[in-house]
């Protein structure tokens, strides 16, 4: 009931905050879109945010920063290539770049072979997970949904921390977006450790991967384990109620599950970072459920979505959605001690806060948003 | 008698030892061990077969008593000959070795429930120690990364070896209330490896096609059966109670196991893992139960923080060294061994050189 007031009151107030926001955002906003071919859009979007920006000079330093590095990510460096290459020929003509390249993918695949790399407790292989799952993902990431991210700042350059985020899209790809996110933009290209369903890890092959790929049972043991070994940890609370909510319910955030996650927060002392995703949701627009062969399956659904059993396994494909992936203001819990974790209380209201602001950062984004695939 | 508060009176080093399962790798080598001590003063080993001769030789001084701890007879050498520290080494996994899961079960459990009524009898016991295993905390998809001592399974042990020794371990639990005297210490091996030890495990790397389930990958850790020994030994001469995970540092992936061993792995569909296990047990090769076909599909890591700081033992070889050392010490031949890989990588050089 609560939930229903509050996202009824809301919509006039989301037309408000992304002006105000618009200069956390405001960074990332142009980078992408500065060579694309929308220059209306940009047009009547930009002298806001600029507005926005010279006003809101005063009020913070890191917005200074922001504006210094607004001129980096200008893509025209992507059309460059073509005059790279006279100079990379100039130093040495003796041994060709693919007799090298060659070499050290040889050199990968034997070492593979013959099972010479180190693995942790987990079952994280990170160098499976940087040199072969990374770049299968990077396309997907750069070029198909075009992920934009927010607010990397936020995200520490060591120690643990807890990112928050919430789930769509029937299959996880938020979460395999997001590990891409911190590991190709953040500057200490953070490995992101997720904590998954059972479910996953019972799953042949998919389970596997999700482990080698950092991943672990969401529960407190591990959780704790990662954090305190400084890991950086996320979760996605609202679980498969998130992943897998129909259509019609979208960027609607499912209930957070029993603040599991804050609590293992508390007893590690870590920040919590909340995380929002927008796009993941029309990646597979869910608009039907079988229930009955889930049930055979033994799955949670079986999803229906405008192509999935329709075209077969071109179904899979997902709809190119433009991604925005925003991570929000550290929650700082150096106050408590770790007995406060017992407190229940206190745990619900951290988790409500964090639900609230993933939820008003989601109306947000989502009222800046022209285009579901555009952006 | 005076009962100290913390239970257990501290025995600083034993003079009369029991080991049981002298005639297996573990409890003949300990017994060894123990006999090379000086400051132990008699050693009695105790199985139902007797040890090799290359074993007893090694056993030196240590006495052997063809005993069955399945039959009170036990509690006459226990008494007679004043045992003041029992190591019950002689938990089996494989039943193959042991003639069949029945007899592997009433040896295992029935064994142990004479011996602790016999230890209980014995006034002079002071302290029981208890080969387990780190199966006792299952395998499956909702397990945690790492098992702790205070953990307990998500699914208790259906059967088999993992069963027996959680049952073990509660009779030795309710020993230990009804003796506070003893010091009970219970040891949960993970898996072992080395040169000369056989179990399954040894005996599963060495086939030259390995099966594994299809889509999962085990983590495993091992231990080196050197390490194995020095734990038990040193359990049996210092007063350490408690519960402690003993395993190895580090871990491998089963996939990753056999490219080190050189060995050629074949996934098979978890449904016809069953039936494939059965064909591998009927032929004699490889005798595998069905939670150790549940630990091919999850695999199984325990937390060594106690054992590294209150029993005060690090082991010597990591997972991967003890691997290969197993490998090296059994001289496997390595269908795609490490020579053998750097070879064809040369070969792709230059092919790729004269053709580019």
């Amino acid at each position: 009931m609560v939930e229903k007031n509050g996202k009824g009151a809301r919509v006039p107030e989301a037309r408000v905050i992304p002006l105000h926001a618009d200069d956390t955002g405001g960074r990332t906003r142009w980078r992408l879109g500065a060579g694309e071919t929308r220059p209306r859009g940009r047009a009547d979007r930009e002298p806001s945010g600029r507005a926005r920006r010279s006003d809101a000079g005063t009020s913070s330093s890191s917005s200074t920063s922001r504006t210094t590095t607004t001129p980096r990510p200008r893509p025209p460096a992507d059309d460059a290539p073509p005059q790279t290459p006279p100079i990379a020929v100039v130093p040495d003509p003796e041994p060709p770049a693919w007799e090298s390249a060659l070499e050290s993918a040889l050199r990968f695949v034997r070492r593979r072979l013959a099972g010479d790399y180190p693995v942790d407790e987990f079952g994280y292989d990170p160098e499976l997970a940087e040199s072969v799952i990374a770049p299968v993902l990077q396309p997907l990431y750069q070029h198909w949904f075009r992920v934009e991210t927010i607010g990397m700042q936020h995200v520490p350059d060591s120690g643990g921390a807890l990112i928050v985020a919430n789930h769509s899209g029937t299959l996880p790809l938020d979460a395999l977006m997001t590990i891409q996110a911190l590991h190709s933009e953040h500057p200490a290209r953070r490995r992101l450790r997720l904590l998954g369903a059972d479910l996953m890890f019972r799953l042949p092959i998919v389970g596997e991967l999700a482990r080698k790929n950092g991943a672990t049972l969401a529960c407190n043991p591990d959780a704790e384990r990662l954090m305190g070994s400084g890991e950086l940890v996320g979760v996605f609370p609202e679980g498969f109620k998130g992943i897998g909510k129909p259509f019609a319910d979208r960027y609607k955030l499912q209930r957070f599950g029993r603040g599991g996650f804050v609590s293992a927060a508390l007893r590690t002392g870590v920040p919590i970072i909340p995380c929002s995703i927008v796009g993941a949701e029309e990646t597979y627009p869910k608009i039907g459920d079988v229930a009955p062969l889930a049930r055979l399956l033994g799955a949670p659904y079986f999803p229906i979505t405008p192509t999935f059993p329709l075209l077969g396994p071109l179904g899979l494909v997902p709809l190119p959605s433009k991604w925005y992936i925003e991570f929000g203001e550290p929650i700082v819990l150096d106050r408590y001690t770790p007995a406060d974790a017992e407190d229940p209380m206190l745990v619900f209201n951290l988790t409500d806060q964090v639900r609230e602001t993933i939820q008003h950062t989601l109306y947000r984004l989502l009222s800046q948003r022209r285009n579901v695939f555009l952006g | 008698m005076p009962v100290t508060p913390s239970g257990p009176q501290p025995l600083d080093r034993p003079s009369v030892v029991l080991v049981t399962g002298v005639s297996r790798f573990l409890g003949g080598n300990l017994a060894a061990r123990l006999a090379a001590d000086p400051a132990i003063e008699r050693v009695l080993g105790v199985d139902t077969v007797p040890p090799s001769r290359d074993m007893l030789r090694r056993m030196g001084r240590a006495e052997f008593v063809r005993a069955d701890i399945r039959n009170p007879l036990i509690s006459k050498v226990i008494a007679g000959a004043g045992v003041d520290t029992v190591v019950h080494a002689a938990l089996s996994a494989s039943p193959g070795s042991s003639g069949g899961r029945t007899a592997m079960k009433e040896m295992n459990v029935i064994g142990t429930m004479q011996l602790l009524a016999a230890c209980q009898k014995a006034e002079r016991v002071r302290r029981v120690v208890l080969k387990s295993t780190t199966a006792v905390y299952g395998s499956g998809s909702r397990d945690p990364a790492l098992f702790d001592e205070s953990m307990t399974p998500k699914d208790l042990p259906s059967g088999g070896y993992a069963k027996d020794a959680a049952e073990i371990e509660g009779y030795l639990r309710g020993f230990a209330r009804r003796r506070p005297d003893v010091g009970t210490t219970v040891l949960r091996f993970c898996n072992y490896v080395g040169p000369r030890i056989d179990t399954v495990m040894t005996r599963y790397f060495a086939l030259p096609v390995v099966p594994t389930v299809l889509g999962f990958d085990a983590r495993m850790q091992l231990l080196h059966e050197e390490d194995a020994l020095a734990v038990l030994e040193r359990a049996a001469t210092h007063d350490l109670p408690g519960v402690y995970n003993v395993a190895a540092d580090g871990v491998l992936m089963l996939s990753q196991a056999i490219r080190r061993a050189g060995q050629v792995q074949v996934p098979v569909p978890s449904p016809a893992v069953g039936p494939v296990g059965r064909l591998l047990r009927g032929a004699r090769i490889v005798d595998y139960s069905p939670e150790q076909m549940r630990f091919l599909h999850f695999g199984r890591v325990v937390d060594t923080t106690r054992l590294k700081e209150r029993f005060g033992f690090a082991p010597r070889w990591t997972t991967v060294q003890a691997f290969d050392d197993y490998v090296r010490g059994r001289a496997l031949r390595p269908v795609l061994g490490r020579a053998r890989l750097e070879a064809a990588e040369r070969t792709v050089l230059r092919a790729a050189k004269v053709l580019g």
